[in-house]
């Protein structure tokens, strides 16, 4: 599903090379969590993925189904099924939840070549799966994030994701500032989007949101490279013993 | 102090492309006071201290540069589905058959013609009254040459609910032409009337307002400007606004080589309040667009409350300019006066300049007033991207989101909902070319 081959990345404005050769491939069906220290290069994968300015490929790709990413325009890899969790969601004051999640899910559909979904039956399904979320129909009203506590922010990801219905899911930290509730559904959130069609790839620090998530595979990332793949006990080792050992080991 | 030779001869040489209508007595001496005020202070140029971000010579210039007449594609007009009295002008001139019978319940609604003709009419205390009152401290001499010139406008006196509100429709027809139009609205005590205005009017458009608002009377005004690109417009308010009274005014431009809108308010009654916005749409791809909102609010009462909201979107080399002033007179207590102008630049290449000013004489009041000049927030561009919304789609939602805080001061949810409407549609029309 998503291939990524000694991908390299720097910062466009600086001399500073972030992702050092990233070899990562998530199939379909399957639940890939990272891992790794802050600052080794997480969320400028997962950016760099979605197609965000500021980053220069210095080498390697990414695919997506076979297409490449790098090739196209945010909206593009959106609509080939791509979806990234922020790790932190953007406040868009004057633009309406509801009016922002309709506009994408039917510039999506349009780019498809698909039927644009009426007012009514867009109505009827954000309600049901805002309901399963705990996102009541006021926050659906309110401008994009604004005034959302964070762990609301992370709520109406998944939201996002559940209205979407992306291929590849990427979640950057989707379980920091989520008390132990909110954990739960928005892992419910998840689970219930697990299919053999669909691919996710889980950042995370914490292996409380494993226990959720159960995660086929476990990559370590550290100073921009995979440094060790493994089983859900990587995971289990890192919540134990922290990096170091990994790092040491690799080094 | 008399004005400049070449200031003069300007001057002049507009004069002598205008005539006087005839009319009654008092109206004439009206005009002529007008026309002694145009000649002294001469018409505006680009070495006024007011029109240094406004070059006002295609404004004073003796013959109107042409404007194509833009082509709607039968699109719905603005106010469309709002039950309204249409007061129809075809460059400049009424039009009785185009327009619905004056006639409502809480309103008398006359021809400007019929009323300066008119021996006895309550009109003579306001024709002209609030245009001289404006001149001062800041001459506004395009102003007074309406009041000497107007051909034609109407006259309204609220003296109730008006049930329904009044739109003036400026169409534009002639490539060539430059209409004159002088507007009163008298509000008495306790009563209400709204007063739309949609369209271009003419090639080149002065257009005056006089309006009193009595004590506890309500004046709201929603505006569309015309969206002829090579259009140009000079356009004043002059307002009175009494106790407990209201005076509302927001306008929509959406292109326009050239506009130029002022708004001259004085509140002198207690606990009254003035709000004026305005959401500007500049693009200069297919002609340059300019413009500028200039207001000036002076409060001589207590407890008086007024806010100047105005944004402006521009790309292409499009130009935006805001002077506001919010005067504060002696012994006018306990003021709130607030005032944003905020431009959103969607290039490098067009500009906003904003002269904000406040001049305060009471000590108990309460002022604010802040101007920004911004880009496009990427990381709110890249979030709606990245969920699949296309770049011009996602850059036309941040306008509207922009330009939210000046619409929201229209106080009707269906006027605030249609304009929010034809926004989106003309953004849509522009995506697709
Ligand atoms: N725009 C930027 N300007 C400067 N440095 C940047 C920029 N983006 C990323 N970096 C740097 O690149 C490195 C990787 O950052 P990144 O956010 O990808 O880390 P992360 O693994 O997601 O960390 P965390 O676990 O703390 O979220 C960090 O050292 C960060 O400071
Ligand atoms: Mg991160």
């Amino acid at each position: 599903m998503l291939e990524i081959k000694g991908l390299a990345v720097k910062l466009e404005e600086e001399d500073k090379q972030i992702l050092k050769g990233v070899d990562l491939s998530v199939e379909a069906g399957k639940v890939h969590a990272i891992m790794g220290p802050n600052g080794s290069g997480k969320s400028t994968l997962s950016y760099v993925l979605s197609g965000r300015d500021g980053y220069e490929v210095t080498g390697g790709s990414a695919s997506l189904e076979g297409e490449d990413l790098l090739e196209m325009d945010p909206e593009e890899r959106a609509a080939a099924g791509l979806f990234l969790a922020f790790q932190y969601p953007v406040e868009i004051p004057g633009v309406g939840n509801m009016t922002f999640l309709r506009t994408a899910l039917n510039a999506q559909r349009k780019a498809r070549g698909e039927e644009e979904m009426s007012a009514g039956d867009f109505l009827k399904l954000i309600r049901a799966k805002a309901k399963d979320l705990k996102i009541d129909a006021d926050m659906l009203k309110r401008p994009v994030n604004v005034g959302f506590s964070g762990g609301e922010k992370k709520r109406n990801e998944i939201l996002q994701m559940a209205m979407l219905e992306p291929k590849m899911c990427i979640l950057d930290e989707t379980d920091s500032g989520l008390d132990v509730d909110a954990m739960k559904l928005v892992s419910e959130g998840v689970n219930a989007l697990r299919s053999e069609g669909r691919g996710f790839l889980v950042i995370t620090h914490y292996q409380r949101l494993l226990d959720h998530i159960k995660p086929d595979v476990v990559h370590i990332m550290a100073d921009g490279r995979i440094v060790k793949t493994g089983g859900p006990e990587l995971a289990l080792e890192v919540e134990k013993n922290g990096y170091a050992d990994i790092l040491a080991e690799v080094a | 102090m008399a004005a400049p030779a070449a200031k003069m001869d300007l001057t002049e040489a507009r004069i002598a492309t205008l005539s006087m209508p005839e009319g009654a007595a008092w109206a004439t001496d009206a005009r002529n006071a007008a026309l002694a005020r145009v000649r002294e202070m001469g018409l505006p140029t680009r070495r006024d201290e007011y029109w240094r971000y406004t070059d006002p010579a295609t404004l004073t210039q003796a013959s109107a540069p042409r404007a194509a007449i833009f082509d709607d594609r039968d699109e719905p007009p603005v106010f469309g589905d709002i039950d309204k009295l249409n007061i129809v002008f075809v460059d400049g001139v009424f039009s009785p058959e185009k327009s619905d019978p004056l006639e409502m319940a809480g309103l008398e609604i006359e021809r400007l013609s019929d009323v300066l003709s008119t021996d006895i009419h309550w009109a003579k205390d306001l024709y002209g009254v609030r245009e001289t009152a404006g001149q001062d401290p800041v001459a506004r001499p395009l102003a007074a040459l309406n009041t000497a010139f107007a051909t034609d406008g109407v006259v309204i006196r609220a003296t109730g609910k008006a049930e329904r509100p009044v739109c003036f429709i400026y169409l534009h027809r002639d490539e060539t032409s430059d209409a004159t139009l002088h507007h009163l609205v008298k509000v008495e005590t306790g009563a209400e009337v709204t007063i739309l205005e949609i369209g271009p009017a003419a090639a080149r458009f002065n257009k005056c307002m006089e309006i009193d608002v009595a004590d506890g009377a309500a004046f709201h005004h929603v505006r569309a400007q015309g969206r002829d690109h090579e259009r140009r417009a000079a356009t004043h308010m002059f307002a009175r606004v009494g106790a407990d009274a209201l005076y509302k005014s927001f306008t929509l431009t959406a292109n326009g080589v050239m506009t130029r809108n002022e708004h001259v308010i004085e509140i002198v009654g207690d606990n009254a309040s003035a709000h004026v916005a305005g959401a500007a749409l500049g693009d200069g791809a297919s002609a340059p667009f300019h413009h500028d909102d200039t207001v000036f609010i002076t409060h001589d009462a207590l407890n008086g409350e007024s806010r100047q909201v105005y944004k402006k979107v521009l790309r292409n080399g499009a130009e935006g300019v805001f002077q506001g002033k919010i005067l504060v007179k002696e012994g006018a207590q306990k003021t709130d006066g607030y005032q944003i102008s905020q431009s959103l630049l969607l290039d490098e290449d067009s500009s906003f300049q904003a002269k904000p000013e406040l001049e305060i004489y009471a000590d108990d009041v309460a002022c604010s007033h802040g101007s920004t000049t911004g880009a496009i927030d990427e990381e709110a561009l890249f979030y709606l991207r990245s969920r699949g919304v296309p770049t011009e789609i996602a850059t036309d939602l941040l306008v509207i989101a922009f330009l939210a805080e000046a619409i929201d001061e229209i106080e009707s949810e269906a006027l605030r909902e249609d304009i929010i409407a034809r926004l989106m549609h003309w953004l849509e029309r522009r995506r697709q070319g």
